[in-house]
């Protein structure tokens, strides 16, 4: 972005200002805290055993030899969480997961065991004096073997559940679709995977968590993309007063929405901290991350897509078979278990449609999180997009122009789409000329056909897009029930300086820069000036984090709306100074003027100091506040 | 054992098992957390630091190899309380996102620029090629290290008296298309 689309001049910069960042001078000299930086008096050090099978009965685990290693102070394994009730934790999606495992494992990698331990090395070595008698099961891990009659059964433990199918759900017109593809003059079909993959965020998952003997002040150090939601299932999973749990997200090391759901290893030092009474930190090796957090995609999917003769798109249809591993942690919202994946027309103005996906039950970790995207949206798109190109080369059609006949024109916006979704804006025939135009698309073509001739390969690839992002609205999207609103507060001190409080929080997205332009922008008060907090539940107000491109669109709209508030209560504030009626002071970039006399005007600054000095007779002392947002609609940013 | 380190121009005596990873010296003895680690395999460089000016990566190396040496950290890039023209080239030119590799980057950009104070976009790319940004930016981060190359150049210069040899080329010059190592 250029300066030059700034609302606000060289002073102020808000939004649209090349600035640099804030949190930058700490990093780059190696003065960040993320977790693992994180070091307390008398703390210990956790180290997880891990499942070597995918699929087996555990027959005995005998923990005598580790507890017995110099240095080690606790072994613990789901006998002794069930103990407390603990072998077991709620997942996002309504599940239940094994915080370590009780009877038998049901993914390699799975957490059998830990160690607690003065020294992490000395952790490490006890692991290896633990002994595990297995019993190995059949293992399936291909989602279709998986729903097959004769299928091993994963989930003994899930009352009433005799298969591995976790839900189907569905999203259309079924019988308008079927009767489009009935009359359809070509229907064009695709069977993809769109493969598991890891977010791997260069800094794994980790915590410490301290549990303070005398307060019972549970403050855990942690690697979340939501603290404020995760605090709320600490308090429902362990049963802790939710005053007396502090989560503190420092600085995170990446994100990938890898660090939305709530780990084993997680309930396992904070149980630890609880039991020992000193401060316990976990922090997973890379192995660890990769075989058994949060993974992406895994997704079977099949489209389907009916065309009149011309090439306009009449039907699209889709079934999918979902993966989800051995429990079902997907990240998603609860009324959406295949998340956003509704998406699937794109941007194109399709009359019918409908989609099916089923979740199913393999023995592979756990998972499901928006990686990258939106909910399931990169999916979505992937197939949308594959079809369309197939349906160009089976009707001989030019992609590009294929797709510029079935865009949603920038006429018909607002747009409700055949499954519900009502886009807000666009101009998608604009960003994919764009596209071809600066590819020297035709050039490009040419080039192809003469190579083509000469018996050389040359492929030409196109992608257009329509994303949803920003949840909720919270009657709509919710993460375990809590409502996707966000929030921000906002105190500006009696010299004009301001901190900035929100309840999303960054992983390297540059919150701390932003979200000051964003109240620069409304205020006037530079971004140097306004200090932004985030990722400690006891000093932000309640938000659902960062994940699925949302922090901007409903966290920044907050501190925007925030903002404006303190901006009405100055105004007041100002016409008091000035000696005017308010309607007829005017804002400007951080100055308050009488209306025809822009000589006679205050600084937000000024206003600031006489809101604790020099009030209206009645008003109360302060300028603060803060703001929940609850957007009305998603946002559909575009592009080819 | 004992191992004596000098680490950012400051001499240790540490006793250590010989076990000991030298990432853990630094981060967990001697409290210098800036040094990260990522893969704990040699993989992902973000445990990058200077060992006698040689860029290694410290979750792979025992910290009694260090003996006798002399270790720089991202602590030891500052100069003088400031940042130095590396870490202030990561910044201007938007080198970095949540910074977790952002050390273990600069270090192994330090050891080139000592080497090679003005290296082509394609020399940047293969002495960086054993460090992962997961948070995409490789374009700004080569950017970051050829600003910084020319900023020591120039201040080099500044620093010289009357030498005419020594004169860098314009920031703005084209960058010659340099052989890989």
């Amino acid at each position: 972005m250029t300066d030059t689309d700034a609302s606000t001049g060289t002073t102020i910069r808000g939004l649209g200002h090349s600035v640099r960042r804030k949190e930058d001078d700490r990093l780059v000299r190696g003065r960040g805290t993320f977790v693992d930086d994180v070091k307390l008096p008398g703390m210990l050090h956790m180290a997880l055993l891990r499942s070597p099978l995918a699929h087996a009965r555990i027959t005995r685990i005998d923990v005598e030899a580790a507890k017995a290693h110099p240095g080690v102070v606790a072994v613990v394994t789901g006998r002794d969480l069930d103990a407390h009730g603990l072998a077991w934790m709620p997942t996002l999606s309504a599940d239940t997961q094994a915080v370590l495992a009780l009877d038998k494992v049901v993914f390699q990698g799975q957490e059998v065991a830990a160690v607690v331990a003065e020294d992490p090395y000395v952790a490490a070595d006890a692991l290896e004096l633990i002994d595990v008698d297995y019993d190995p099961l059949p293992a399936v891990v291909d989602p279709r073997r998986a729903l097959a009659d004769d299928a091993p059964l994963i989930r003994e433990d899930k009352q009433g559940q005799t298969g591995n199918h976790i839900f189907h759900w569905e999203k259309g017109d079924k019988e308008a679709t079927d009767r489009a593809f009935a009359e359809a003059a070509r229907v064009v079909s695709l069977d993809t995977f769109y493969p598991r993959c890891h977010p791997a965020p260069l800094e794994t998952c980790g915590c410490v968590a301290d549990v303070d003997p005398a307060t019972g002040k549970c403050t855990i150090w942690l690697t979340s993309q939501a603290p404020h939601a995760h605090r709320t299932l600490f308090a429902l999973v362990a049963g802790l007063p939710e005053q007396n749990i502090r989560i503190i997200s420092p600085d995170l090391g990446g994100g990938f929405g890898n660090k939305v759901p709530i780990y084993p290893g997680y309930v396992v030092a904070t149980v630890a901290s609880l039991l020992i009474g000193k401060p316990v930190k976990w922090i997973e090796d890379r192995t660890e991350n990769l075989i058994s957090t949060g993974f992406a995609r895994d997704y079977h999917m099949r489209g389907e897509m009916a065309l009149s003769a011309d090439g306009k798109i009449t039907a699209l249809r889709s079934q999918v078979i979902a993966d989800h591993g051995a429990f079902n942690a997907a990240a998603q919202p609860s009324k959406f278990p295949a998340g956003l994946f509704h998406i699937f027309t794109g941007a194109y103005d399709v009359p019918a449609a409908h989609c099916e996906v089923d979740g199913v039950y393999t023995n592979k970790a756990p998972g499901g999180i928006a990686y990258r995207c939106s909910f399931r949206v990169t999916e979505a798109s992937y197939l949308i997009e594959r079809l369309v190109q197939n349906a160009a080369v089976e009707l001989e059609m030019d992609p590009a122009e294929l797709r510029r006949r079935n865009f949603i024109q920038p006429e018909q916006f607002p747009y409700r789409s055949a499954v519900g979704w009502e886009y807000d804006s666009g101009d998608y025939p604009k960003a994919l000329d764009l596209a071809l135009e600066k590819l020297g698309y035709a050039d490009l073509r040419a080039e192809q056909k003469e190579k083509w001739a000469r018996g050389e390969l040359m492929g030409i690839g196109i992608a257009s897009f329509t994303e949803v992002v920003g949840a909720g609205h919270g009657a709509d999207f919710d993460i375990a029930g809590l409502r996707m609103f966000d929030s921000a507060e906002l105190r500006v001190h009696p010299t004009g300086k301001a901190i900035l409080k929100i309840g999303v929080q960054t992983q390297g997205q540059g919150h701390e820069t932003t979200f000051a332009q964003i109240v620069a922008g409304e205020l006037g008060i530079p971004p140097e000036d306004v200090a932004v907090m985030h990722g400690d539940t006891d000093n932000t107000p309640y938000g659902l984090g960062t994940y699925a491109s949302r922090s901007t669109p409903v966290g920044g709209a907050a501190t925007a709306m925030v903002a404006r508030k303190l901006r009405d209560k100055a105004t007041k504030i100002a016409a008091h100074l000035l000696e005017a009626a308010e309607e007829d002071v005017e804002y400007h970039e951080g100055r308050f003027s009488v209306r025809g006399a822009p000589d006679q005007s205050k600084t937000i600054q000024d206003v600031a100091f006489a809101a604790y000095t020099n009030l209206p007779a009645g008003m109360e002392a302060g300028l603060e506040g803060v703001t929940y947002y609850d957007p009305p609609n998603m946002t559909f940013p575009f592009g080819t | 054992m004992q191992v004596t380190v000098n680490v950012n121009g400051t001499g240790s005596t540490v006793d250590v098992e010989p076990r000991l990873l030298l990432v853990h010296l630094l981060r967990e003895r001697l409290g210098l957390t800036g040094t990260h680690i990522g893969c704990d395999t040699t993989s992902c460089g973000a445990c990058t630091v200077l060992v006698d000016g040689v860029a290694i990566k410290s979750c792979t190396y025992l910290a009694v190899q260090a003996d006798g040496r002399s270790v720089r950290t991202v602590e030891g890039l500052v100069e003088g309380g400031k940042p130095s023209p590396l870490q202030d080239a990561f910044k201007e030119h938007h080198g970095l996102q949540c910074g977790f590799c952002t050390p273990g980057m600069m270090l192994t950009a330090e050891a080139l620029l000592a080497d090679n104070p003005d290296p082509s976009e394609e020399e940047v790319r293969w002495a960086l090629s054993g460090n992962l940004c997961r948070c995409t930016g490789y374009v700004n981060i080569v950017r970051a290290v050829q600003a910084a190359g020319t900023a020591i150049r120039s201040a080099a210069v500044a620093a010289a008296p009357e030498s005419k040899a020594a004169e860098p080329e314009p920031a703005d010059a084209p960058v010659m298309a340099g052989g890989s190592q």
